[in-house]
């Protein structure tokens, strides 16, 4: 797993053995050639890109290339066991349509998405005044696919607000796993585990 | 049909009689195929590959009848992404055909023949046809079946009625159902053979062949497999050897003179008949409506078979729409299937054609 983001390292770490895994976003596949062939899993993809599912397709994962902010709804409920919705969140037109369909094809999800509010980026807001440019978010505000930017702070208060049960969550900065205190300041990413 | 007699086409004939969808059954069938690389001792490497409206068997190598390469000579081959030095391929005629197969053209039981007393086919019959083949051939599961256009269908069709025969199905640029579109495009064509005298009803075997009206046929069905954008970049409004325009009916246009050529060549290789049962047995497929109206019934029976299924995004003829509508009811049975809309701008004829990114999901998906 070591050549995983360490986000999808840690996720592929929680998915339970064999477990029927959903992907959303899974890009050509990294997390889903780990889960099948290191956690025995069953796992399916969406992706919106044809090239990285051609990608994906060629290395023998069952990849449906699709706009999960329409596409979601066309599968069963309850048809897997884990949702995985890796950096993709803040792009969606609908966060929250699209966390209720992840809650409802699967019965529980892994969530990861990065923390606007991580210490360096409130730096360069505050000193600059402009939207902060880094190394996991290097888009422009006019060319840049995350259109719901969002804090640790803000989800905690989403999944509150919609009765969602959070599970497990685990941060990341520089590259690695750090722990849960001050994570809203430290944590340049989030990992959430979550079920209805 | 001439060039078509002299070929001495490797066929089987089935030893059972074929039951048809139409409650009739055809004795006698011949099944004319070939077969590309070797067949693994086990058996365990061989893929069939179905062919589309006027294909033939002659899927790569030299085709016999044509002399020309092989239809899919880019995709099936040494090397290829179908590649014979691992698979055994294996790619035979559809019934109702006219390269070797028992079709309209075949002799009947007398002794003239079939002509309209041919059995009206379906997509299901044809691939019947081709599991008893398989049956005769001694191969019992294939690695994987693989089709384009009406090649596809059959594709699908094998997963709905014979889950049990493969491992994989490829299904590019196809769909479950004919639209009311195909079906009415399919119909202008049956109709121009129709309305050649020569037609006479079918029998015309001993006379002139209705080669206007399959022509005419042909052109149309032609126009349907190229996008507006591949025709305007082939031809514009440019004209055929010519300066200005002739204030005439003749083919002012490369386009025209195009399309004639192509409706006049197709004569050369295609049994009018054939294409009227053909198109014919295209245009009653709809997969859910033989599986009790639902599509994602059709596929229960092949929940672990891989799927993979391409479509293009300038085929207007069988549309990434009508492919979505088989993804949906794959993943309604969690059947594991991989879906891509690929970018390429010849229209429904892209399956046929240089598209890399076709070339490394074809190579990937068979493993």
């Amino acid at each position: 797993m070591s050549s995983l983001r360490p986000d999808l390292a840690r996720i592929a770490s929680l998915v339970p053995q064999g477990a029927r895994v959903l992907d959303v976003g899974c890009g050509s596949g990294d997390l889903m050639q780990v889960l099948e062939t290191e956690r025995g899993c069953d796992a399916r993809g969406i992706e919106i890109d044809a090239e990285e599912v051609a990608r994906a397709v060629s290395r023998g994962l069952s990849v449906v290339q699709g706009d999960a902010n329409r596409d979601l709804a066309d599968y069963p409920d309850g048809a897997f066991d884990v949702a995985v919705l890796s950096q993709t969140l803040q792009t969606a037109q609908r966060p929250d349509w699209l966390l209720d369909q992840l809650l409802r094809v699967g019965r529980e999800a892994f969530v990861s998405f990065p923390n606007f509010a991580y210490w360096r980026m409130r730096l360069s807001l505050l000193k600059d005044g402009r939207m902060p440019i880094s190394r996991h978010l290097p888009a422009r505000w006019y060319d840049t696919a995350n259109i719901h930017h969002l804090t640790i702070a803000d989800f905690r208060e989403f999944l509150a607000e919609r009765g969602v049960q959070v599970k497990g969550s685990w941060f990341f900065a520089a590259g690695r796993e750090i722990g849960g205190g001050n994570a809203n300041w430290r944590a340049e990413h989030a990992v959430f585990r979550l079920s209805r | 049909m001439a060039t078509t007699t002299a070929i001495d086409f490797r066929t089987l004939v089935l030893d059972q009689p074929l039951p048809l969808d139409s409650g009739r059954e055809l004795a006698g069938v011949e099944v004319a195929y070939e077969t590309f690389g070797e067949l693994a001792a086990d058996k365990s490497n061989a893929v069939l590959v179905f062919h589309a409206l006027t294909g033939d068997q002659f899927v790569a190598g030299t085709n016999p009848v044509t002399g020309k390469p092989g239809w899919w000579e880019r995709m099936v081959g040494p090397g290829k992404p179908i590649d014979t030095n691992r698979f055994h391929v294996i790619c035979a005629n559809v019934i109702g055909s006219c390269l070797g197969s028992t079709g309209p053209a075949s002799m009947g039981p007398g002794g003239k023949p079939y002509a309209m007393d041919f059995p009206v086919i379906t997509i299901r019959d044809m691939v019947r046809a081709q599991m008893a083949m398989l049956d005769a051939l001694g191969i019992e599961r294939l690695h994987a079946v693989v089709g384009g256009s009406m090649g596809g269908m059959q594709a699908l069709s094998c997963a709905a009625n014979f889950p049990e025969r493969t491992d994989r199905v490829l299904a590019i640029a196809t769909t479950a159902r004919h639209s009311a579109q195909n079906i009415a495009f399919h119909e202008m064509g049956r109709q121009a053979i129709m309305a050649d005298p020569n037609w006479q009803g079918g029998d015309y075997y001993d006379g002139e062949a209705p080669t206007k009206g399959l022509a005419v046929a042909r052109m149309a069905a032609h126009i349907t497999y190229l996008s507006e954008e591949g025709l305007t970049a082939k031809f514009g409004r440019r004209l055929q050897d010519r300066e200005a325009k002739s204030f005439g009916f003749d083919a002012d246009f490369q386009v025209e003179s195009y399309l004639r050529y192509q409706g006049i060549s197709f004569t050369d290789r295609f049994d009018a008949n054939s294409y009227l049962y053909i198109t014919r047995a295209m245009d009653y497929f709809d997969l859910a409506e033989e599986h009790g109206g639902l599509l994602a019934d059709a596929f229960r029976g092949a929940k672990d078979t891989r799927f993979c299924l391409v479509s293009f995004d300038t085929d207007w003829l069988y549309t990434t729409a009508d492919m979505r509508e088989v993804v949906h009811a794959l993943n309604a049975v969690a059947a594991p299937v991989s879906f891509v809309e690929l970018s390429a701008p010849y229209g429904h004829d892209s399956f046929l054609l240089d598209v890399p990114a076709l070339d490394r999901v074809v190579e990937g998906f068979l493993g």
